[in-house]
């Protein structure tokens, strides 16, 4: 049995994997009423759905892990910027349409590797879910290929949309295969995903596709990093008020 | 952008092994691999199959309201070549 120390690591582990995916899928839930045709909404929705879905699962572990002291909307509602640790790359405004894809092939393809790791997780309840989220990230993987595709080896718009959007968002990805403290304590006990260890197969795989695409590897001359220390950027606090508008106003609201 | 330069497609579904595919909407999509994960997204998110058919609506050839006569009249005065014309003996019970 795990004791009470490391049982709040993971909780905080499991919330910020929680914020991962409730940030992201915030974002990608903007696209909704607003997609460049009908299917491509409903597409776009059904994704946002999945990750906010995601995000619900590991806020529930994380409150199951609190004891009862907290519970999922504590974590997604009553929080604010600071406290929120996930990363950069999830908060960034969506962007133009190919903007959204571009960060959608690189978190998907980091997904299905990250997902498949922690699918071996020792903790049977993170394992579980990562089970049950990767089967959509491959679908999302699909998607976002193919659009990163269309789009690169398209119109001379098209190409030259997505390729902007890679330059604007390569700066944050660093980040993404970087662990903390805790993070390294946690990958100790077998709980956390290794993530430096997944960059260079992360890096082959985008490199596959970007080449196919017509799109050039930016090259990393500056880097932001600090979602994991709750330090964001100039956005998340727009987005959370948006997001939690509804708790804000009328504490305890129920559906 | 629109959907005026996409294409339609008809979509197919497999609700269960067994059974046939059916007809269940259309949507428009770029080509026939992006029109078959459009389905997936519009059509089967509350399980509803087990298998998909995309199929371009051009590429279908339908027959046409004036061909009714020709196509289908000729059948009405011909009882018996449904099963209900023919009266079963006795000693077949079920058939």
């Amino acid at each position: 049995m795990p004791d009470n120390a490391d049982n709040n690591l993971t909780l905080q582990y499991a919330v910020r994997l929680g914020d991962d995916a409730l940030i992201l899928g915030h974002r990608i839930s903007e696209w909704c009423r607003n997609g460049p045709f009908l299917e491509e909404d409903i597409a776009l929705s059904n994704s946002a759905l999945d990750y906010i879905g995601r995000a619900r699962m590991f806020y529930g572990y994380a409150a199951e892990l609190s004891g009862g002291k907290k519970t999922e909307d504590d974590f997604a509602y009553l929080r604010d910027c600071r406290e929120y640790q996930n990363l950069l790359i999830s908060e960034l405004p969506k962007g133009d349409f190919a903007w959204t894809m571009a960060r959608q092939l690189i978190m998907d393809v980091y997904y299905l590797n990250f997902l498949s790791a922690l699918s071996e997780s020792v903790d049977p309840n993170l394992a579980a879910i990562a089970a049950k989220a990767v089967k959509e990230t491959k679908y999302h993987l699909r998607r976002s290929t193919d659009w990163v595709l269309r789009l690169g080896d398209g119109t001379e718009e098209s190409h030259a949309r997505l390729q902007k959007a890679f330059d604007e968002i390569w700066g944050y990805i660093p980040e993404i295969f970087e662990l903390d403290e805790l993070e390294q304590q946690l990958v100790d006990k077998g709980v956390a995903v290794n993530t430096p260890e997944l960059q260079a197969r992360w890096q082959e795989e985008i490199r596959g596709i970007l080449t196919e695409a017509t799109i050039e590897m930016p090259e990393v001359s500056w880097t932001v990093r600090g979602g994991r220390s709750g330090y964001h950027t100039e956005h998340l606090g727009h987005l959370l008020s948006e997001l939690q508008y509804m708790q804000r106003t009328y504490p305890g609201l129920q559906w | 952008m629109s959907t005026e330069k996409l294409e339609l497609f008809e979509v197919f579904i497999r609700s269960k092994r067994g059974l046939d595919h059916r007809h269940i909407g259309s949507l428009h999509a770029e080509d026939h691999e992006q029109a078959l994960e459009y389905a997936r997204d519009c059509y089967t998110r509350r399980s509803e199959g087990v298998s998909l058919w995309v199929v371009k609506s051009g590429d279908i050839v339908a027959s046409q309201e004036d061909d009714s006569e020709s196509f289908y009249d000729p059948s009405d005065d011909k009882p018996y070549r449904h099963a209900t014309y023919y009266k079963l003996p006795d000693e077949v019970n079920n058939m």
